[in-house]
C-alpha cells in the first residue's frame, strides 16, 4: 500500500520538494498527480523527512498545496518484450506512435547494473560499413562504442544512417535501438524516413525525446534505449546498433538538474559526476561470453564550436572505445563523408583485422595510410610557407598522394560502398604513387606482394 | 567486536553519500555495513550530529531508517595466498566469484572473501617450535602459483616465542599454522593477513634507486629510465596510447609481481588483460603471465567511491609481495579517474573546492600515493620495490590542469604522450622533448657497467641530436629544407632514423614487443656510427641526398628488422662494416667524379 502525500515544500526548476515523508528510498519512482494530470519523477536526495524529487515531465503548472504524490518503492523500469520493434516511444519509454501499451514479458530498471568484466566477451568481428576510411582506418567492431564526433551543419546524420543500413544486414538477426535526446522534430524524421526507406523501420525501436519535450525525460531516453537494447542482445540474441543523438545534448540537460539542486560545478558548468554518467551509458556496449547478440553503440555529439577539448567529446573520447571525427575543411572542399582521418581512430580495431578477419595486409596498409597522410599535413604546411613550385621532387609526389587520397579515398557518395577488398586494394594503388623506400611502416615482403609502383 | 547499541539508522541519502544523525559511536575512516542489503561504505566524516558515510555500490533504493552497523576496523584488503591471476573490484572482492554468484551483471551487497577459502596450499614451515619470531619475518612457504612462492609473513609489532607449529602439509588459508605468545597473550596466526588499505605497510628502511627496471622499450629503457622502487606518471589525451603502454609495460617489465589496478576505465580493456595476459608467456619463468598479475577492475560505470578506494586496495597487495621480497611493479589507469572520484564524493560533501572542482586535499592524496613506492629493505631483509606507474588523463588533453600538474610534483618520471605523434600513428607516442626521467643520472653506472661503458654518453648524442632536430625543424617551416646547410641535412636526416627506426616500436610485431637493452644500444650505437662516418663525407661536399641514394638511411630505419633480440652484437658488427662499405664506395666514386 503505497500512502499518497499531498502538497509540495517547495518547485525548484524540475525539482519538487517534499516533507514529512517517511520511507523513501533513493532513485525510487513517484507518481504526481495534478490539475492536468498525472507525472512521473525520481527521488534524487533525501534529508531525513525531507525528499528531493526530479520531475521528467518538467514542473510547469504545478501547485504547492494541489499537488499529490505516491511513493512507489520501485525504481523506473521498462517493460520489455519483442515487440518493441518497430514502434515509437518517449523518453519514458511510453508509446507515442498511437498502438498499445507493450505488454512485456519482464520489467527491468533502466539504470541497468554494470557488465562483470569477467563476463565480457572481447569484440572482434569487424562490421563492413562499406566506406572506406572507416573499414580501412577505424574500423568498427561489433559490440563496440564508436562516436561520431560533429558539428553543427556536417553531415554526422547521413553518415549513422549509411553505417545502419550497411550493419543491419538482412539476416533478420540485427536491429537498430534509436534515441533521439534534445534533436530537432526534422532530425528525428529523417532518421525515421531513412530507416523507412532501407526497409529497417520494422527492425526499430525508436525513443524519441525531441528539443521541445522536457529536458528531465531526456536524461532517461538513453537509458531506456539501452535497456531495450540489452534485452534484444542478451535475452534475444540479436546484434542491436544503438544510434543516440545528440549526447550534446543530453549533457547539457544533466547541467540544467545538476545546477537546479545546487550541485558545485566542473569544468564548463557542468557536473563533477559527468564522467561517470555518461560511462553508465556508453559502458553498456558489448559482448557476453557464452550469450549471442551484441550492443553496438553510435553515439553522435555536435562539438560546440567544432572544439573537440570540450568536456562532452572530450570525456567521450576517454570511455568510447575510439572516434570517428568529421572535419568541416573536408566538408567544405566537397569530401563526403568528411571523415577527419588523423583524429579518427578505432580502439579495437587491432585485434579485429588482419588475417582471420579481413586481409593480412590491412594492418600495415592502414598504418602506413596514416603515416604517408601525415606526412601530406606537413609538406602543406610548408607548401603554404614557400610555394608548391619550391617543394623537393618527394614532396610534391607526397602532394598529389594526398590529393588523389581525399578525392578518391575518402570521398564515396552515399550509396556508393565499396568491399574490403576493394578498399584495401585503392589503398595500395594511392600507396604505390609514393617512392618505394619511403613507405617505412611496411615490410618487404608485404611491398613485394602490394606494391606496384 | 560487536558493540552494545542502539542500532544506528540512515538520515539522508545523495547519491553515494548516506548520512547518520544522532551517533558518535562511529569512527573516521571505519568500514561499515549500509543497509538491509548491507551495502560495504566507509566513514568520512563524523560529528556530533552523526556521521557520513560513503558507500562503495549502489544505492538505488536506499532509504532513511534502515540500519548501519560499524565493524570498528577501517577498510582491510584481505592478503593471502590466491590473489596471483586474479581479478578483484576497487575493494578486493573477487570478480570471478562474483561472477558465479549473480551472474553477468554485478548486483550490489555481495560480501565474499577475497580468496578461495577451500584451495589447500602445501605449507612448508621455515620457523619451529620454541623459536623467536619477530614482525616482518617469513615464517612459512607455499607455491602460489608453479612460479612464484608466496610467503608468510609475521605481522609487524608481534614478536615472541613460537608456542604452537603447524607440520608441514597441505593447509587452507584460515587454518592455524603458528601460535605466537607475547606478553600480551598467544596470537594465532594462519595464511590471511589483513592490512588497512590507506596505510602503508611498514619496512626497515628506504633505500636510494640505483638499478633500472627494465622494459624493453626503447623510448624507456634508453632515454627516459625508470628505477626499480621509482614512480613514473603517463599523461596524454584520450587515444595517445596511455593503455596501450601501460599494457606493454605490464607485461615487458622485468618485475616479479605486475598489479595492475583499471581505476575508472573500460570494461573491455579488462577483459583484454585477462585474455592476453593469459595467452602470452613470461620469458622468464616460461608460465603464462596471468600468474604473475593482479587485476583490480573499477570499470568506469561501476560504484564511484569503490574507485576512490581501488588505487589503496592496489598498492596494499603490491606491498604485501614487496614484503616477501618481490620486485613489484604498479600499474594505475587511470589516477585522474580516481581525482575525479575524490571530486565527485568532495562535492557530494559540499566541501570547498579549490581547482577546477577538485578538492584542496587533492595534492596531499596524490603524494600519499606515489610516496608508497620505493626501494627498500623489508623487515625480513631483502631488498625489494615497489614501482608505481600513473596513467594521468588531462581534462582536454591540457597538461596544465591540477592532476597533471600535482602528479608532477611527486613523481620522478614523466613521459609525456603526444597528440600530434599519435596522430601520425608514432607509438610510443612519447614525446621526447617533453619526457624527462630525474633517474637517468643515478642509473648511468648501472647501464654503463651492465651494458656497455658508452652507454650514457651515446644516449646523451641521441638526446642532443633530438634537440638540434627540434630547432632545425623550427627553420625548416620557415624556409624550407633546401636551405639548409648540407650537415644540417645530415643532422635531419639521421634524427629521422632515430626517431622511426628507434624511438617507434611496434607493439604488435612479436620480435619488436620487446627489446631487450643491449640491442637497444647496439641500435643507437650503429646510428651514431653512421652519423660520423657520412659526417666526412659530407665535409667532403657530397650532397646528403647522394648518401641518401645509397639506401643507408633507410636501412637504419629498417634496424629493428635487421638486428634480432640474440645475439645483436655480431649482427651489429656486420651492419656497421656493410653501412661503412657502402658509404667508403659512396666517397671514393665521388672524389674520383671530381
Amino acid at each position: 500500500m503505497n500512502i499518497e502525500f499531498i502538497g509540495l515544500q517547495d518547485v525548484n526548476g524540475p525539482l519538487i520538494v517534499l516533507d514529512g515523508v517517511n520511507g523513501a528510498g533513493y532513485d525510487e519512482l513517484v507518481r504526481i498527480r495534478c490539475a492536468d494530470g498525472e507525472r512521473m519523477g525520481k527521488v534524487v536526495r533525501i534529508d531525513g523527512e525531507r525528499v528531493v524529487v526530479q520531475v521528467f515531465e518538467g514542473t510547469a503548472g504545478l501547485s504547492l498545496s494541489d499537488t499529490r504524490t505516491v511513493l512507489t518503492g520501485r525504481p523506473l523500469e521498462l517493460p520489455l518484450a519483442k515487440s518493441m520493434l518497430g514502434r515509437v516511444f518517449d523518453g519514458l519509454g511510453r508509446p507515442i506512435d498511437g498502438y498499445r501499451e507493450i505488454y512485456g514479458e519482464c520489467k527491468r530498471p533502466i539504470n541497468g547494473r554494470a557488465i562483470n568484466p569477467v563476463c565480457r566477451d572481447y569484440p572482434r568481428d569487424y562490421i563492413a560499413t562499406g566506406i572506406s576510411s572507416i573499414d580501412a582506418l577505424a574500423t568498427l567492431i561489433k559490440g563496440q562504442k564508436l562516436p561520431i564526433f560533429s558539428g553543427s551543419g556536417l553531415p554526422h546524420n547521413e553518415l549513422a544512417v549509411q553505417i545502419a543500413r550497411q550493419a543491419n544486414t538482412a539476416d533478420g538477426n540485427s536491429c537498430i535501438v534509436f534515441a533521439a535526446m534534445g534533436v530537432k522534430n526534422d532530425v528525428a524524421d529523417y532518421f525515421r524516413r531513412a530507416f523507412e526507406a532501407s526497409g529497417a523501420l520494422s527492425r526499430t525501436v525508436m525513443f524519441l525525446n525531441l528539443a521541445s519535450d522536457p529536458i528531465t525525460e531526456r536524461i532517461t531516453t538513453p537509458r531506456c534505449a539501452l535497456t531495450a537494447a540489452e534485452y534484444l542482445a542478451f535475452d534475444k540474441g540479436m546484434d542491436v546498433l544503438v544510434i543516440m543523438t545528440d549526447m550534446t545534448a543530453y549533457a547539457e540537460a544533466l547541467r540544467e538538474v545538476s545546477s537546479a539542486l545546487g550541485e558545485i560545478p566542473g569544468r564548463k558548468g557542468y557536473p563533477g559526476y559527468l564522467y561517470s554518467d555518461l560511462a553508465s551509458l556508453y559502458e553498456r556496449a558489448g559482448k557476453i561470453k557464452g550469450r549471442p547478440g551484441s550492443v553496438t553503440q553510435l553515439p553522435i555529439l555536435t562539438m560546440p564550436n567544432d572544439d573537440i577539448a570540450h568536456p562532452v567529446p572530450d570525456l567521450t573520447g576517454y570511455i568510447t572505445e575510439g572516434q570517428i571525427v568529421l572535419d568541416r575543411s573536408l566538408y567544405a572542399a566537397g569530401v563526403y563523408p568528411p571523415v577527419s582521418v588523423l583524429s579518427s581512430l578505432s580502439r579495437l580495431m587491432k585485434d579485429g583485422i588482419g588475417k582471420a578477419y579481413t586481409r593480412d595486409d590491412h594492418q600495415v596498409l592502414s598504418a602506413q595510410l596514416y603515416a604517408s597522410y601525415a606526412q601530406v599535413q606537413e609538406v602543406r604546411s610548408l607548401a603554404g610557407v614557400i610555394g608548391e613550385e619550391d617543394l623537393s621532387a618527394q614532396d610534391k609526389a607526397v602532394l598529389a598522394f594526398g590529393q588523389r587520397f581525399e578525392k578518391e579515398f575518402l570521398c564515396q557518395p552515399e550509396g556508393n560502398t565499396r568491399t574490403i577488398a576493394q578498399t584495401l586494394d585503392l589503398g595500395w594503388e594511392l600507396l604505390s604513387t609514393l617512392p618505394r623506400a619511403s613507405l617505412d611502416r611496411v615490410d618487404d615482403a608485404t611491398l613485394d606482394r602490394y606494391y606496384r609502383g | 567486536m560487536m558493540k552494545t547499541k542502539e542500532t544506528m539508522r540512515i538520515y539522508g541519502v545523495n547519491g553515494p553519500v548516506v548520512t547518520v544523525r544522532g551517533t558518535t559511536e562511529l569512527s573516521m575512516m571505519e568500514t561499515v555495513y549500509v543497509g538491509r542489503s548491507r551495502l560495504i561504505g566507509e566513514v568520512v566524516s563524523v560529528s556530533r550530529e552523526g556521521a557520513i558515510i560513503q558507500v562503495y555500490e549502489d544505492t538505488a533504493g536506499l532509504g532513511p531508517g534502515e540500519p548501519v552497523e560499524g565493524t570498528g576496523a577501517p577498510m582491510r584488503a584481505m592478503l593471502a595466498p590466491g590473489l596471483l591471476a586474479g581479478i578483484y573490484d576497487g575493494i578486493g572482492r573477487p570478480l570471478d566469484r562474483i561472477a558465479e554468484r549473480d551472474g553477468e551483471f554485478i548486483a550490489a551487497g555481495t560480501d565474499l572473501a577475497s580468496v578461495d577459502l577451500h584451495k589447500k596450499y602445501q605449507m612448508h614451515l621455515c620457523v619451529k617450535r620454541g623459536d623467536t619470531v619477530t614482525g616482518g619475518q617469513i615464517f612459512a612457504r607455499c607455491a602460489e602459483t608453479p612460479s612464484i612462492e608466496h610467503r608468510l609473513i609475521v605481522p609487524a609489532g608481534l614478536s615472541g616465542e613460537v608456542v604452537f607449529c603447524a607440520a608441514d602439509g597441505d593447509y587452507t588459508v584460515s587454518e592455524p599454522l603458528l601460535k605466537v605468545r607475547d606478553e600480551w597473550g598467544e596470537h594465532t596466526l594462519n595464511a590471511i593477513t589483513y592490512h588497512p588499505i590507506r596505510t602503508p605497510r611498514p619496512v626497515a628502511e628506504r633505500m636510494s634507486a640505483d638499478r633500472p627496471l627494465i622494459t624493453g622499450q626503447r623510448i624507456i629503457d634508453t632515454m627516459f629510465p625508470i628505477a626499480k622502487g621509482g614512480a613514473a606518471a603517463i599523461p596524454g589525451g584520450f587515444g595517445t596510447g596511455k593503455t596501450m603502454l601501460q599494457h606493454q609495460l605490464a607485461k615487458w617489465s622485468a618485475a616479479d609481481i605486475i598489479v595492475y589496478v583499471g581505476c575508472g576505465e573500460r570494461g573491455n580493456e579488462m577483459t583484454q588483460v585477462l585474455e592476453e595476459f593469459s595467452d602470452l608467456t613470461d620469458p622468464r619463468t616460461g608460465r603464462s603471465m596471468l600468474e604473475r598479475t593482479v587485476l583490480i577492475a573499477n570499470t568506469s560505470n561501476m560504484p564511484v567511491a569503490a574507485r576512490e578506494a581501488s588505487i589503496y586496495t592496489g598498492i596494499t597487495i603490491a606491498e604485501y609481495y614487496r614484503d616477501m621480497g618481490y620486485d613489484v611493479a604498479l600499474m594505475a589507469d587511470s589516477t585522474s579517474r580516481w581525482a575525479e572520484a575524490l571530486r565527485e564524493i568532495s562535492g557530494r560533501l559540499e566541501e570547498m573546492p579549490a581547482e577546477e572542482g577538485f578538492p584542496a586535499y587533492l595534492p596531499s592524496r596524490l603524494a600519499a600515493f606515489y610516496e608508497r613506492a620505493g626501494l627498500v629493505r623489508t623487515l625480513s631483509g631483502d631488498q625489494a620495490s615497489v614501482t608505481v606507474i600513473g596513467a594521468v588523463s588531462p581534462q582536454g588533453s591540457d597538461f596544465s590542469e591540477p592532476v597533471t600538474q600535482n602528479t608532477k610534483r611527486f613523481i620522478r618520471c614523466f613521459w609525456a604522450l603526444d597528440k600530434s605523434l599519435a596522430y601520425a600513428r608514432h607509438y610510443p607516442a612519447v614525446n621526447w622533448i617533453d619526457s624527462y626521467s630525474e633517474y637517468r643520472n643515478q642509473l648511468s653506472a648501472w647501464f654503463d657497467t651492465r651494458i656497455a661503458p658508452d652507454f650514457t654518453a651515446l644516449r646523451d648524442r641521441v638526446s642532443a641530436l633530438l634537440a638540434e632536430e627540434a630547432h632545425l625543424m623550427e627553420i625548416v617551416k620557415l624556409i624550407g629544407a633546401d636551405l639548409l646547410a648540407n650537415e644540417q641535412k645530415l643532422t635531419l636526416e639521421i634524427a629521422r632514423c632515430v626517431r622511426v627506426g628507434f624511438l617507434q616500436q611496434n607493439a604488435f610485431d612479436p620480435a619488436d614487443a620487446y627489446v631487450p637493452p643491449e640491442k637497444q644500444y647496439q641500435m643507437i650505437r650503429l646510428i651514431l656510427f653512421t652519423y660520423d662516418k657520412a659526417r666526412d663525407l659530407t665535409a667532403a661536399q657530397i650532397p646528403v641526398s647522394v648518401i641518401a641514394e645509397s639506401g643507408v638511411f633507410d636501412r637504419l630505419c629498417r634496424l629493428r628488422f635487421g638486428i634480432p633480440n640474440d645475439g645483436a652484437a655480431a649482427a651489429a658488427r656486420k651492419a656497421e662494416q656493410e653501412i661503412n662499405r657502402a658509404l667508403e664506395e659512396i666517397l671514393h666514386s665521388y672524389s674520383e667524379k671530381q
